[in-house]
């Protein structure tokens, strides 16, 4: 066992927070007020390779790790969750389920210019009726000669309205169950594939989050994603892989929150001392210290089995649930350590206490992460 | 074309504190970053690779072993090859003896075109070594380099030259050795694929690779004697000195120089 970083891991780190608090923390308050996209953002994370990080060279990745993938979300969110769920969903949930489930002449179709960042990645399961029972598929695919013909509605997709590139779910036989569930590619500019409404949100505001609209949208046979009758398995797997984004996304903003309020405590005086120095505080500081610990450490080690191809499920859902509760958790304690400003825009912990809340609940609410670890214990 | 970057690993001054009763910096636990006019140095020499790209820059640094996380960060940020002179000979070095180990080195890697610095390292303050390098290996220099031009000859080289009060242009060619300054370009971040390069190549040499006379290296060969460092102690606040007329504002501020009995 090695509780050490290697020193590319390290150098992530590095990296990756000098870019973040350079591009990212002078304009995360008023993309978050503007509920603006940051083209510009995304655009630098591509030129130094961030929309890659744990793919092989070949297909134009950076040949990194998942645990740097990881570091990556973390340090983004640590600054801005945006940012930090932009790079997720589009590594996460677009790029490796293509370079898991698709063939060869898709991987090199696709890979190099989503991991080029010169393409972003979308992901699209969840439905009006089919949420955490996301076996409910409504949206259709009929096959047609050398076409399927998909027909239905997305909802709450992250990156939609910027994506080029979707991996969307839709049901080929209805009969089979989980079973008639089947992936396609779907590109930006497909007949009959547009985008929706836009949701207008409590945190992470300036993410893109998208209904997509199928209505009589032809998609060629060969941009079916691994096979008829296995979206399902493609899209849980993938899900595993994304909780790991998203349990990252949630550590960054507790890490995020937690290190802006203990320079606050230095600063801010009460009854003629720094807040800093009330034992009742530095207390709950290391209570927050510890459970954020916690998290990293189930998320590196999630990480570090997908790398190693051991089973990660349970892992990946036992980090999700418990990072994003520390996220909740500390951020609802470093707005009210703040006091009065902390409710205010002028401080960074209000959006950071925004942010946070969304990770309990998307890519599997922590209830579903609840019945993937408990049927770890008990069986399905 | 053949780049060479000379780089300083330095304690990062944003975090440095100092002992109240040594007066000396605390060094412990202090994180090491690329000196800040190197890291323009460096960028200026991988501008010129992005335009031709057969250009091989080569970071040359001397220092502790752990000078090598630098390299390696210089190698992420795009940097072909890094040099590290790490010897106990040459440690406590000055400027003068740094500039003889440095160019040693050069004169070591022999084939170069351009010698690219930093204007002076945070730590230090001197910006005594890059003209000092230039000198020994018998290069023209430009310091203060805020602007910086190449003929597509690869040759002719164009650069402004910050004055406190403007600046100078001036018309220089290769090989040349040039010192620049913050003002030049904004350094790139490291990138991913740059981390993950397992092609990463970063020579250690000691002084008898680079055939050093030993007697011009190291604290005993240093001329510089460090004779006390010392915090200058913060001065209190000013006071202004009112009045109505200019008459009653002498008159008060003689006064006040009475009371303290300063005259």
């Amino acid at each position: 066992m090695n509780f050490q970083l290697t020193k590319e891991q390290e150098f992530v780190r590095k990296m990756v927070r000098s870019f973040a608090e350079t591009e990212c923390e002078p304009i995360a308050a008023d993309i978050d007020k503007e509920h603006r996209f940051p083209v510009e953002t995304v655009e630098k994370m591509a030129r130094y390779g961030m929309l890659g990080i744990p793919f092989p060279k070949e297909y134009g990745g950076a040949g990194g790790d998942h645990i740097s993938y990881a570091i990556t979300v973390e340090e983004l969110s640590r600054i801005c969750a945006s940012t930090g769920v932009i790079c997720s969903a589009h590594t996460s949930l677009c790029c490796w389920p293509i370079f898991n489930y698709g063939t060869e002449e898709q991987k090199q179709k696709y890979l190099p210019d989503l991991l080029s960042g010169k393409k972003l990645g979308a992901f699209g399961l969840t439905e009006p009726g089919a949420g955490t029972d996301a076996s409910g598929q409504q949206t259709k695919a009929v096959e047609d000669g050398d076409f399927y013909v998909l027909n239905g509605s997305k909802v709450f997709i992250t990156n939609g309205g910027y994506a080029d590139v979707f991996v969307v779910m839709a049901m080929t036989d209805k009969s089979q169950g989980t079973r008639g569930i089947t992936a396609f590619i779907v590109e930006k500019g497909d007949e009959g594939f547009s985008i929706g409404k836009t949701e207008d949100k409590l945190g992470i505001c300036a993410s893109s989050t998208t209904e997509l609209i199928f209505e009589n949208c032809r998609i060629p046979k060969d941009r079916m994603l691994g096979g008829i009758g296995k979206g399902f398995k493609v899209a849980m797997s993938t899900l595993d892989g994304g909780r790991i984004g998203i349990a990252s996304q949630a550590l960054g903003i507790a890490q995020g929150a937690f290190d802006v309020t203990v320079d606050y405590m230095k600063a801010r005086k009460q009854f003629g001392r720094s807040l800093s120095k009330f034992q009742a505080l530095q207390f709950e500081m290391a209570e927050m210290k510890t459970r954020i610990e916690a998290a990293r450490l189930l998320i590196y080690e999630a990480a570090d089995r997908k790398d190693k191809h051991l089973p990660y499920s349970v892992n990946a859902a036992m980090a999700k649930l418990f990072a994003a509760e520390t996220a909740m958790y500390v951020t609802t304690k470093c707005v009210q350590f703040h006091g009065g400003y902390g409710y205010t825009k002028d401080y960074p912990v209000e959006r950071m206490m925004r942010d946070a809340k969304i990770t309990e609940i998307y890519e599997g609410t922590s209830e579903v992460q609840k019945m993937v670890i408990a049927g770890s214990v008990f069986g399905k | 074309m053949k780049i060479i970057v000379c780089a300083k690993q330095v304690p990062d001054t944003n975090e440095i504190r100092i002992n109240p009763e040594t007066g000396t910096l605390i060094r412990d636990g202090v994180p090491s970053i690329l000196n800040p006019d190197d890291a323009n140095a460096l960028e200026e020499a991988l501008k010129l690779k992005d335009q031709y790209p057969d250009t091989h820059v080569t970071v040359v640094t001397m220092g502790p072993p752990q000078a090598q996380e630098m390299l390696f960060e210089c190698l992420a940020m795009g940097a072909d090859e890094g040099i590290l002179l790490s010897d106990r000979a040459v440690g406590g070095s000055d400027t003068w003896a740094t500039s003889n180990a440095i160019s040693a080195t050069i004169e070591k890697i022999g084939d170069y075109d351009l010698i690219f610095g930093g204007r002076q390292a945070i730590d230090g303050d001197t910006a005594q070594v890059g003209p000092q390098i230039a000198e020994k290996l018998g290069l023209p220099q430009v310091t203060y380099v805020m602007e910086f031009k190449i003929d597509e000859n690869k040759k002719d080289i164009t650069v402004k030259r910050q004055l406190e009060d403007g600046y100078e242009e001036i018309k220089i060619q290769t090989p040349c050795m040039l010192t620049c300054i913050k003002e030049l370009n904004t350094p790139r971040y490291m990138s991913m694929a740059g981390i993950f390069n397992q092609d990463k190549k970063i020579t250690v040499w000691n002084a008898a690779d680079i055939q050093v006379d030993l007697t011009t290296v190291g604290l005993k060969a240093s001329p510089t004697n460090v004779y006390r460092s010392f915090t200058p102690r913060p001065k209190g606040k000013g006071s202004m000195v009112a009045g109505d007329t200019e008459a009653e504002i002498a008159t008060n501020l003689i006064v006040s120089l009475k009371k303290k009995h300063i005259i």
